[in-house]
């Protein structure tokens, strides 16, 4: 019956979106080649004004130059239904089929940023979607390991980031709920699909030191995000974390 | 001449009416709201259009009567399906209202398909009142005796039949009466009775059930994507279709906001969904109680422990909301003596009791464990006993919080008349428990704590602070209101239970601010800056600056949900598109969008035909228009405020619209009657005097009847509620026909306009009433709705 739905509301979103994405490519496209890098460009730049905007409220000081460069090499286009292409640069959420989302970029790149992964760091994210998080944490981690929970989705996942070449992401479809012992222990953990708590099997594969980063909301809004940290004590240590520069007292802060 | 078809346009008229009312049941069911107010507007909008239609095509359709009356109501029998068909096509997702800029026009666009069988209905009656003028008494009689057995008839179909099957039953019924029409009116040829009655068999043998697809943002929608999920029950009432989902690959596991320090697993669950909202958990129970423990690692914990420092004894527990039974699960598990588990539907109670029963280790017959299927507020109110814990259940998902079955609507549990009710079921030492999903920055935990500390201020509490205990985990807050100060004994539990769990302190007497905000950081302490401020001097300052509504909810004003502030609207839409959407909770903006397009429709199809045509050379004098444009807003905003205010007593939406909606018509058809019969000259000022006493009577003397009155079974309250409204109506039905006939001896070329300007006002009155009752109250829309009256009388003495 979902699927069914899936079908019915793609088939008329498609319909929907025809007409901008003509549009948008007889005016906003000048050629076939890097078609997409200035459209790209220019979102990187509103998720740096976004990010500078939210410093105080987000405790980061400006986004890290390698997640910065990751945001402006992955191409989002590539992850989002092939009708939404003309607004793969736009910095919203925009749905990829399952009645799950492509998150925001500007949020992407919040959470990478909070994730502080370098150089060789293994990743694993619970909730592949679009594969689109994924990728991002390609370009700056040594490893990610991504599992999905719904099964067309993770599989389509795992082609298109194999088909771009990510040949540090490993990928598999199944519960995220016991991580993934085989690769365990992680630097950072990203949990993007909304469970009503954290696995405590997750907090177990963390190294000391690691942080775990959690969206916390709806598809389409993200309310806060939510900071993990395990002490080298394997105390943990939490922040939430406001993605947006706003005080909900006039006058006040 | 034929006499009217009188058994056709009964059987029409109540097929409308419960069309009507299985809207906002599917609707529920689909998105996430009853949009009781959108429906009602669409109806209108549909008859307004019907009516402007008749004037225009009066000539055309006249020598053809029969036949157009016959397509009437064939049409309405398919449009009744296809629009439902036909709205599901449309990808309209209020979550993305504000993202992207087509999903008002898709708003519309839904809307209007919602209309259309509303105009077919609208275009038979109406024509057959245009061509037996002189019959209209009797013709009236069999059209409200059909709307209000079709409007309360739906209601008990609806506890045998699903709705997407009594849809399909609906269309039988406007195919039969389609049939009958024949027959009635004679038209020709005489095999289409035939032809009609047989697919009316066919229809209600043959057809399947309507698919009803909900949207794919909703739980139920998303859990069943996960591979290995599969439906193992489902169950429908009028107050919500249950579904319950298994997955023995892919575990529920539901422990909303555990402690980060647990390590336990939650053992085997059912996910169970209302209307697809949830998952509430029905956790496999063997009688151990080990396997529970993660129970004892939720904020909802929290009063065992504080209970535990002064009490010897164990706590006898009272549950609201019990659903499928965990925070009985909760009880048992900290020993408690008795559990009193109320829960509303009897379907949800079902599951544990008969289906589940082995699943669920006979819960509900555990020793000391007592269902009752009842409302909350009835049961608190009628309810002799006393209780050590009230604990009020989180009843609503997470991903809904803002935007859930509640949304717009009233909610009873969380107002301040609610907070003092089970405050009086408490022993001396007793305490409320209330737990709440997280959000941030804070409003439903703020606004809780306004609650409270009004509800003591009003049950006479010198010193609210004393009693009042508020901590957060990191999704979840849990609010203690205790009937007596708290004890050095019982803060110290209180400490000792949030450090072991590390969540915070949010409140409680005497806290330092330095004890605020240690585990889960926030840029600023905001639970705790706004705990004192709410029991400060300046509270009313802090409701006033704060940027989300966080004024306590009445039972006037039971929009717990509302957090939307217009002051602050413009700068959250500014920043909607760096991260600050969720501040801005979508149904208000929806109900915006309804009355936007509620106005351009109207304008569009009832009053711009009318403009256009010859008509536009008639136009009537500003007395005329005056008076139809209020009688229209003032009929819409009682019976809107009516029926949110008997929503409490009827203990649920579907309930209220079916009954005040039948009470209002049959009864202000009553008053249109007498209004024909009765000689006064002045009846319209006597009307809406005896109106305005009668509903200045009713705000004050209802709080307290309802009060008394609501432990009463559904089929008295059901009575009582249709007596009540009963005197109201039928004054309110005095002043359309009077003055209607009034135009119809001094000028006849104004009534086109009348019924338009009527049909437009009716159209708009039936949100904006919304939106008053939300901002101003039920109270001041119903005075409003009086004032309004007033006005009309006076307009009334301009008639030329």
């Amino acid at each position: 019956m979902n699927n069914c739905n899936d079908r019915l509301n793609d088939k008329t979103m498609k319909r929907h979106f025809a007409l901008g994405a003509f549009l948008f490519c007889c005016c906003a496209l000048p050629s076939q080649g890097g078609e997409f890098d200035a459209a790209r460009h220019k979102m990187v730049e509103a998720v740096l004004a976004d990010a500078n905007a939210t410093t105080s409220y987000s405790g980061i000081a400006a986004l890290s130059p390698s997640v910065v460069a990751a945001m402006e090499k992955v191409e989002r286009h590539r992850f989002v239904p092939d009708w939404l292409t003309a607004f793969a640069y736009f910095n919203r959420p925009l749905p990829i089929g399952h009645g799950q989302t492509i998150s925001q970029p500007f949020i992407v790149a919040l959470m990478t940023d909070l994730m502080q992964v370098e150089e060789g760091d293994r990743v694993l994210e619970i909730g592949t979607g679009s594969g689109y998080q994924a990728a991002v944490l390609a370009e700056v981690a040594g490893s990610v390991y991504s599992i999905e929970i719904i099964e067309p989705l993770g599989k389509q996942a795992g082609k298109l980031l194999e088909s771009l070449g990510y040949r540090n992401v490993e990928t598999k479809v199944g519960d995220g709920y016991y991580g993934w012992p085989e690769a365990a222990p992680f630097d950072a953990i990203m949990v993007t699909a909304a469970a009503s708590h954290v696995p405590p099997p997750l907090i177990k594969q963390l190294k000391p030191g690691g942080r775990m980063v959690i969206p916390l909301g709806t598809q389409f809004m993200t309310q806060y995000l939510m900071l993990v940290e395990k002490q080298q004590d394997g105390s943990l240590t939490t922040r939430q974390i406001l993605p947006v520069r706003f005080v909900p007292l006039t006058g006040g802060h | 001449m034929p006499r009217p078809p009188f058994i056709a346009i009964g059987l029409l008229s109540a097929c409308v009416l419960a069309y009507e009312v299985l809207l906002t049941r599917l609707l529920s069911i689909v998105l996430w709201h009853h949009f009781a107010y959108m429906i009602i507007s669409a109806a209108m909008l549909g008859y307004g259009a019907s009516g402007t239609a008749l004037t225009l095509l009066k000539e055309k359709i006249t020598p053809h009567f029969g036949a157009v009356y016959v397509s009437a109501a064939v049409a309405l029998a398919l449009l009744m399906p296809a629009a439902h068909l036909l709205t599901q096509q449309m990808p309209f997702n209020p979550l993305e209202l504000l993202w992207d800029n087509t999903q008002p026009a898709r708003l519309f666009a839904v809307y209007l398909l919602m209309m259309l069988p509303f105009f077919c209905g609208g275009l038979g009656i109406g024509l057959v009142f245009a061509h037996f003028g002189k019959q209209a008494s009797r013709i009236y009689a069999f059209d409200i005796l059909g709307a209000g057995a079709g409007s309360l008839g739906v209601i008990g179909v609806l506890f045998l039949v699903p709705p997407h099957r009594v849809l399909t039953a609906l269309t039988a019924l406007a195919l039969l009466a389609a049939a009958i029409a024949v027959a009635e009116l004679k038209v020709r040829p005489k095999w289409l009775m035939e032809l009609f009655a047989g697919l009316a068999v066919l229809a209600a043998v043959a057809l399947p059930g309507m698919p009803v697809h909900s949207s794919a943002y909703k739980d139920l929608s998303q859990i069943l994507n996960i591979a290995g999920a599969r439906v193992v029950e489902e169950r429908s009432s009028p107050l919500g279709q249950i579904t319950v989902v298994d997955n023995t690959r892919v575990p529920l596991r539901d422990a909303p906001g555990m402690s980060l320090n647990a390590t336990m697993e939650p053992p085997p669950q059912l996910g169970v969904f209302v209307d697809g909202n949830g998952p509430s958990a029905l956790t496999r129970f063997d009688g151990r109680l080990a396997p529970l423990s993660y129970l004892d690692q939720l904020t909802s914990a929290l009063p065992y422990h504080v209970l535990a420092a002064h009490q010897a004894r164990s706590p006898r527990v009272l549950v609201l909301g019990a659903g499928s039974g965990s925070d009985v699960l909760q009880a048992l598990y900290h020993g408690s003596a008795a559990v009193d588990a109320v829960e509303l539907d009897r379907n949800v109670t079902g599951l544990v009791q008969q289906r589940f029963k082995d699943y669920a280790g006979n819960l509900y017959e555990q020793p000391g464990v007592q269902v009752y299927a009842a409302e909350a507020r009835g049961f608190v109110n009628t309810s002799d006993q006393r209780y050590d814990l009230i604990q009020v259940a989180l009843l609503d998902s997470f991903g809904t919080a803002s935007a859930g079955l509640y949304g717009l609507s009233e909610n009873y549990l969380y107002t301040v008349e609610a907070l003092q009710a089970y405050l009086s079921r408490l022993t001396p030492d007793g305490m409320l428990a209330v737990t709440r999903w997280l959000t941030l920055p804070p409003r439903d935990a703020l606004k809780l704590f306004a609650t409270a500390v009004a509800a003591l201020e009003r049950s006479g509490v010198p010193n609210p602070s004393s009693r009042l205990v508020m901590i957060r985990g990191w999704k979840t807050v849990t609010l203690l209101v205790k009937n007596s100060a708290f004890t050095a004994n019982e803060i110290a539990a209180l400490k000792e239970f949030s450090r072991t769990r590390s969540f915070d302190l949010a409140w409680y007497p005497g806290m330092r601010a330095d004890e605020a905000n240690r585990y889960n950081l926030l840029a600023q302490p905001s639970f705790f800056e706004g705990a004192v401020a709410l029991l400060g001097p300046q509270r009313q300052d802090f409701i006033d600056q704060y940027k989300f509504h966080i004024e306590p909810a009445t039972d006037d004003r039971p929009h717990f949900f509302r957090f939307f502030k217009w002051n602050s609207a413009a700068e959250i839409f500014g920043l909607r598109e760096h991260g600050g959407m969720p501040l801005l909770d979508w149904s208000y903006p929806l109900l915006v969008a309804t009355l936007v397009q509620a106005f351009a429709a109207s304008v569009l199809l009832i009053v711009a035909p009318l403009a256009l045509s010859r008509c536009r050379r008639i136009l009537p004098g500003a007395p005329v228009s005056l008076y139809f444009l209020a009688i229209g807003f003032a009929f819409m905003f009682m019976e809107i405020a009516f029926i949110q205010k008997f929503v409490l007593f009827l203990a649920h939406p579907l309930y209220a619209v079916a009954v005040v909606l039948c009470a209002f018509l049959v009864f202000a058809a009553a008053g249109s009657w007498l209004a024909g019969r009765w000689q006064a000259e002045n009846k319209v000022t006597l009307a809406v005097i005896a109106m305005g006493i009668l509903a200045l009577a009713y705000l004050a003397i209802l709080p307290g009847l309802f009060q008394a009155l609501i432990h009463l079974p559904d089929a008295a309250k059901i009575i009582i509620s249709v007596a009540l409204i009963a005197p109201l109506a039928m004054c309110m039905g005095v002043p359309f026909p009077t003055a209607m006939m009034r135009l119809a001896g001094a000028a006849e070329e104004a009534i086109p306009w009348a019924w338009a300007i009527n049909g437009f006002a009716s159209v708009v009155g039936a949100v904006l009433a919304t939106l008053l009752a939300i901002h101003l109250g039920f109270a001041a829309v119903i005075l409003l709705a009086v004032l309004i009256y007033g006005l009309a009388c006076a307009a009334l003495r301009g008639f030329a």
